[in-house]
């Protein structure tokens, strides 16, 4: 009785901690039984491919959400930095790399224009994003004049179909950035402020901390990871394409939720996030494997959605209970 | 005072708001080594002058001198960088991030610029906490902490700034008494080494234990300063409320009518171990206990706001289910609860919104909601409480904290419930407005109403209370009548020293 006691708490502990992970294990798992091609060290590649796109914008939005915004903007910014990458580097003349540098450039101004019109202009960051994501779309369109760019060179689309040390290069970048990102959120006074706006933007700015800046780095990481996201895409396409990204920021949402993260500001991580964005991905992966018509596929990742989140909401509900006790204990 | 230069000095300082003249025409002095007492109704303008002093809030017009230096005081940053804090009224903590976290926002210790050294910031805010004896784990995150730990956790962060110029606006109005000693003995030794302290309370006792000079405002302006040896209580009062005010706790006894509630052996977890209670009609009841006794929780059972784990609840003779507030409020049960900001209020709706979210049901006819009624009904309650708005339009986020407190009760009041459960009904409200609830309550009690009260003020408890209770460590230790009860007895109740329970 005693030691059940103990234990089950524990457990409960270590389901809430992890709930995102163990989501994902059982999701693996299922597949795995289901679709006997699904645990293949090629397959899996594929999936981590896959989920590299929305993982990486799903970064950014992390960020974002983490201070109670949003950036709804990520699908045109990722679209826009593709084209304006692939355009500059083939049609424009520059060369691969100073393509690739402005468009991402690019994505982190569009990060820029969100934080100036959110900080400044103190409109809220859903419509403010809103609008650029309309803005981002449209410029892409004019751009490429609606039609794809065709003709990268062997060094642009390295980065979406090469290999290093048999790891795609996109999982790379990913990796890089996502290590990059965690570190600045869990050990810089940076993230710490990202949190802090995220608990109370009141209280952050009487501390002494200069919101708009903290915000500023927010948006505009979220641009650049957008970017990144994008140009990898353009790389794997071998050609930019002006419609790419379209509901990218629907899953990244759905990723950094699934994840951990609470729209309500103040709580997320990038480990989650990943996790998440995984679990979108080998959710689709795994659906195709089994052959279901991709109509139904989207019935299915909504319902699983719901239930991850509300799985991860009731093990914290019955978290919340016992903490109220504990510390009036002592 | 040994410097002749004072620490700070206002000059016909003026801060408005639409539709009020909050701050008007400010001019005073606080010196190194001094504790100066800020005392008005709710409403005066204290925060506002004190959220001028810190750059919260921009100057209209004025000027402020810091060691007779001209400056201006246009951020917070720029506050803290010239040596001013403030512990604010309303709680400014960040509930996501540690105590450690919080204590060091905005200066964390720092490795190579942009590192946090998290070693350093938690054994400073561990250093931090010890200088002041204040028992909280430096890891926790403030979510999971009390309302008191909190309180504690803000003081100590705004000591820690080493700062010349403190503000401290209502730090003790969720401390218990031996936590508000400590702090005493924090503020003097804060002053014995130099810091000018500008310390904001609506409990007179603790203002002319601590300070050395009182500044009292009213309607926005400062109407008396002087030495505490030139007042007595009586007349700051009245110099606060601008007229004589008879007595303190008017005490209308009261016909014990038949039993309303009743709470058989309830439990929830740690804090609540096998309660039963006795509610009758007419009867105020005072729980005491020291924070974290399980009072708020043993509240929220009986509203349904947590989940009863074991137990019965019993009202009018049977036995009912409470499974949520809506369950209460449809019983006829109040609640009034203790976190105001969080639980009690929408902050950022009208003041007509807030008094009237519970009336919308009971006042509307075929759904149509009556707001003319509702009206009459609200306008009534809020004069008496005298809060203080320009309109029933205000939002609720812009009235001073005193006046959000009336607001909540002003709710319960116009829902006439047939059990009023109030948790601190008075904290950070002013002595006029105490005295004009604590008469409410007594007619309430006297049409019939059946009233708990929590509080943690001893001389309201005694004050107030038909019949006192006294809990510790979620049990009710003690029991005592009107008559019996003194302000040891009940200390010994909820210190452990003594134990008697009165057969219900
Ligand atoms: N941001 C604001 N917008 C509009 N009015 C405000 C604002 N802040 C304060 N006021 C008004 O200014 C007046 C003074 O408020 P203040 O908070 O300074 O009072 P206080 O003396 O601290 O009262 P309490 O004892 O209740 O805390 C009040 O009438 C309040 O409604
Ligand atoms: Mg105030």
């Amino acid at each position: 009785m005693n030691s059940s006691s103990n234990h089950a708490p524990q457990l409960s502990e270590f389901l809430r901690r992890n709930s995102t992970y163990v989501i994902l294990l059982a999701i693996v798992l299922g597949f795995a039984v289901l679709a006997p091609e699904f645990l293949t060290v090629n397959n899996l590649l594929t999936v981590a491919l896959q989920s590299t796109l929305v993982a990486l914008a799903a970064i950014g939005m992390t960020l974002a959400i983490i201070t109670g915004g949003i950036d709804l903007s990520v699908g045109s910014v990722a679209a826009l930095s593709g084209a304006l990458a692939a355009g500059l580097a083939t049609r424009g003349g520059l060369g691969t790399y100073p393509g690739l540098l402005i468009g991402l450039m690019a994505g982190a101004g569009m990060g820029l224009l969100n934080a100036v019109m959110i900080v400044w202009g103190r409109i809220p960051p859903f419509v403010a994003t809103l609008a650029s994501m309309a803005i981002a779309r449209g410029l892409t369109l004019v751009y490429t004049q609606g039609r794809p760019i065709a003709g990268l060179d062997r060094a642009f689309t390295f980065w979406g179909s090469e290999s290093l040390l048999g790891v795609p290069m996109p999982v790379w970048v990913l990796l890089v950035v996502a290590v990059l990102v965690h570190l600045l959120l869990s050990q810089t006074a940076l993230g710490l402020h990202i949190y802090a706006i995220g608990g109370g933007e009141e209280t952050t700015r009487l501390a002494g901390v200069n919101v708009g800046v903290v915000k500023v780095c927010v948006y505009v990481i979220s641009g650049a990871t957008a970017a990144l996201s994008g140009l990898i895409l353009t790389a794997r396409l071998w050609s930019a394409q002006p419609n790419i990204g379209v509901g990218l920021e629907l899953d990244a949402i759905a990723a950094a939720v699934l994840g951990g993260s609470s729209l309500a500001g103040g709580v997320g991580g990038i480990p989650g996030t990943l996790a998440g964005a995984f679990i979108i991905g080998v959710l689709s992966n795994g659906l195709n494997l089994l052959e279901v018509p991709s109509y139904n596929q989207q019935v299915i990742k909504g319902l699983v959605f719901i239930l991850a989140v509300m799985l991860d909401y009731f093990i914290k509900q019955r978290r919340t209970v016992r903490t109220r006790r504990a510390p009036l204990a002592g | 005072m040994t410097e002749n230069i004072p620490r700070l000095r206002l000059e016909h300082v003026s801060k408005a708001f639409p539709g009020v003249q909050a701050v008007n025409d400010v001019s005073l002095e606080v010196w190194g080594g001094e504790i100066l007492a800020l005392v008005g109704e709710n409403g005066a303008g204290k925060s506002t002058l004190m959220n001028l002093i810190n750059g919260v809030v921009p100057l209209d017009s004025g000027k402020i001198y810091l060691d007779g230096q001209p400056v201006t005081m246009d951020s917070p940053r720029r506050a803290l960088e010239l040596g001013i804090t403030m512990i604010h009224q309303e709680l400014a903590l960040i509930p996501q991030l540690t105590v450690g976290q919080n204590i060091f926002l905005g200066r964390e210790p720092r490795r190579w610029r942009f590192w946090i050294d998290w070693k350093r910031l938690y054994a400073q805010a561990q250093a931090e906490l010890d200088r002041l004896g204040i028992d909280v784990p430096v890891q926790a995150r403030v979510a999971d902490l009390s309302i008191a730990q909190r309180q504690l956790v803000e003081i100590a962060k705004a000591l820690s700034y080493n700062a010349r110029l403190i503000a401290l606006d209502e730090p003790t109005s969720a401390l218990t008494e031996r936590e508000t000693e400590t702090l005493f003995r924090l503020v003097r030794a804060l002053r014995d080494q130099g810091v000018a302290l500008i310390y904001i309370s609506h409990r007179l006792e603790e203002v002319f234990e601590l300070a050395d000079r009182i500044a009292v405002m009213r309607d926005g302006q400062l109407v008396a300063v002087g030495p505490v040896q030139a007042f007595t209580p009586a007349e700051v009062v009245r110099l606060m409320v601008g007229r004589e005010l008879t007595e303190f706790f008017p005490k209308v006894p009261t016909q014990r009518g038949e039993p309303v509630l009743r709470a058989i052996n309830l439990r929830a977890g740690r804090e609540v171990q096998g309660v039963s209670l006795e509610l009758y009609r007419g009867e105020i009841v005072g729980l005491a206990g020291l924070v974290g006794a399980g009072r708020t929780n043993l509240a929220r059972l009986l509203f349904g706001a947590d989940r009863l784990e074991a137990g019965e609840i019993w009202m009018d003779g049977r036995r009912v289910e409470i499974r949520s507030p809506r369950d209460a409020i449809r019983l006829g049960i109040g609640l009034v609860p203790e976190d105001r900001k969080s639980q009690g209020l929408f902050l950022g709706q009208s003041v007509r919104f807030n008094a009237g979210a519970g009336l919308l049901e009971r006042l509307s006819r075929l759904g149509f909601i009556d707001f003319r009624r509702i009206n009459q009904t609200i306008k009534a309650i809020i004069e008496r409480l005298r809060v203080r708005t320009p309109s029933l339009n205000q939002r609720v986020r812009n009235l001073s904290g005193g006046n959000q407190q009336k607001v909540v009760i002003s709710r319960w009041l116009a829902l006439n419930p047939k059990v009023l459960i109030l948790d601190e009904p008075t904290r950070g409200v002013d002595v006029g407005a105490k005295a004009e609830i604590h008469a409410l309550m007594s007619e309430l009690a006297a049409q019939g109403m059946a009233i708990l009260m929590i509080s943690s003020e001893l001389p309201e408890i005694l004050g107030v209370s038909d019949r006192i209770l006294v809990m510790r460590e979620g049990r009710i230790v003690a029991e005592f009548s009107r008559e019996e009860a003194t302000q040891d007895l009940i200390m010994q109740a909820a210190t452990g020293q003594l134990e008697r329970r009165v057969a219900a």
